[in-house]
């Protein structure tokens, strides 16, 4: 029997995810019964504000293949303006790893309220299916790190 | 083209010394070369005289050295000149209350385009003796070859080919030159648009070859005038990007992206950080596409244009666009 290789690939993604909206959509999606891709690692943070730069590259040198952050939807952050910082941050970290050639849609910010827990799973489901597509990822990987 | 002359600039330091305006001056004197020019600091005029130098390759960035000589414990002022793109600095510097304003006596002065001692070098392979310049003519004496004479515009650095800095820190005084605005030179990003333009395997391989010649040495980080944190996280040994030499390609990259990113909206595009790269590192280019990308994102901003500024990453407005949109408008394919 051939194995392709490209299929049986399980991709790593990790997901920073704010304490109030977004880990919160993660339960509802839970309670809803709503399944997800158990490729996602959820990393609870108290506010996506709090993801240093330093937080994704780590988490892509330690053999994550996608990382994606999910927050309160703008306007809607817990500490008020917490989420539209993290939206310029990412927005200059994007560009800057696009510009170095690292792939683009291995990275995602998405807004994810408490009441979605559909939309978190949805997400969820599309981004690790964008990642599975685009294979282990290599550029930034830390090779010390690996298994 | 350069309007202002060594003697200009010497008799009036002396003044300044002299009369107790300044008890120091920052200002340039030779290296090992003649076309190796060093920052230094003179505190009595028989040093000014015999060593302050002000010609073609004063291309040092003086701004970062206030932060030593102009804090709340120095004594007297100290003299400072500043070129245009060091006006920019010098700037980005006093709204981050890095320098006392008080303790400086700043002079604005012309530039004409400085030559650094790397493209200096590269003019000429047969070992250069001396190197001077006469108007707009470089001339360079090699020890096998005699002088050679090149037209000084085009054989500027590439920062000063596409340098589009007005002068925009608020002098003392001014010698032959005045506060002006920017003026953006169309060449200023093509090679970042260069750059752009290749597919994402080129780009990563184009850095990869190019981060791969990193010797961690740090000098970008020691000459960048924005950064000036007193603890670096580079010096920190818990975060895993300590000094020490590229254990593997993951590090390296790591520094220069985390090294770029800390002066995102905070670089004020000087060029320092290319020029003392001893590995030709183009590191200007991280920085550039970064501005590029800050103006096309959330509209044209010029850092260290005023004082007071507010950096780009520390504030918001509420339609900005999402993070997923790319600045450059591109798709990768």
């Amino acid at each position: 029997m051939q194995i392709n290789e490209q299929n049986d690939f399980r991709p790593t993604v990790v997901a920073f995810c704010c304490n109030w909206c977004s880990y919160a959509g993660a339960d509802l999606a839970g309670n809803n019964r709503l399944s997800y891709p158990a490729d996602v690692k959820i990393i609870r943070v108290p506010c996506s504000c709090r993801v240093n730069p330093m937080f994704l590259l780590r988490a892509f040198g330690r053999g994550a293949d996608g990382v994606i952050l999910c927050g309160c939807h703008p306007g809607d952050c817990h500490y008020t303006t917490g989420n539209y910082f993290t939206r310029r941050r990412m927005t200059a970290l994007f560009s800057m790893l696009s510009y170095l050639g690292i792939e683009r849609q291995r990275m995602r910010v998405e807004w994810v309220s408490a009441a979605e827990g559909a939309k978190f799973a949805a997400v969820m489901k599309a981004f690790c299916e964008t990642v599975r597509e685009l294979g282990p990822s290599r550029r930034l990987e830390d090779l010390r790190c690996r298994k | 083209m350069q309007k202002v002359t060594q003697a200009q600039l010497v008799s009036r330091a002396r003044q300044l010394l002299d009369d107790g305006t300044v008890s120091r001056v920052l200002g340039w004197r030779r290296g090992d070369f003649s076309y190796d020019v060093t920052p230094a600091v003179f505190s009595d005029t028989g040093a000014l005289e015999r060593d302050f130098v002000f010609d073609v390759f004063c291309c040092a960035n003086l701004s970062k050295y206030l932060i030593r000589e102009a804090n709340n414990d120095s004594k007297g002022k100290t003299l400072i000149f500043l070129k245009p793109c060091d006006s920019y600095a010098f700037n980005a510097l006093l709204t981050e209350h890095r320098f006392d304003r008080e303790k400086v006596y700043a002079i604005g002065i012309s530039c004409g385009g400085m030559m650094d001692v790397h493209t200096t070098n590269a003019l000429s392979p047969d070992g250069i003796t001396g190197a001077e310049c006469e108007g707009d003519t470089l001339v360079l004496h090699t020890l096998y070859d005699g002088d050679r004479s090149y037209p000084l515009p085009d054989v500027l650095p590439e920062r000063c080919r596409t340098c589009g800095h007005g002068h925009a820190a608020d002098c003392d005084e001014w010698m032959a030159c005045e506060k002006t605005e920017p003026d953006e030179h169309p060449a200023r990003y093509s090679a970042v648009d260069t750059l752009e333009t290749m597919t994402e395997e080129e780009r990563f391989a184009f850095w990869q070859e190019a981060f791969s010649r990193c010797i961690r040495c740090n000098a970008c980080r020691d000459v960048c005038p924005v950064c000036t944190c007193e603890k670096c996280v580079f010096d920190n040994p818990k975060s895993g990007l300590e000094n020490k030499a590229a254990a593997d390609l993951f590090e390296e990259q790591m520094f220069h992206i985390i090294r770029a990113y800390h002066v995102t909206g905070r670089c004020v595009d000087c060029g320092e950080c290319s020029r003392v790269c001893p590995q030709r590192i183009p590191l200007h280019l991280l920085n550039r596409k970064m501005i590029l990308d800050i103006n096309r994102s959330w509209g044209a901003y010029t850092a260290g244009a005023e004082v007071g500024q507010r950096f780009p990453l520390v504030d918001y407005r509420t339609d900005d666009p999402e993070a997923s949109v790319r600045a450059d408008g591109r798709d990768d394919k």
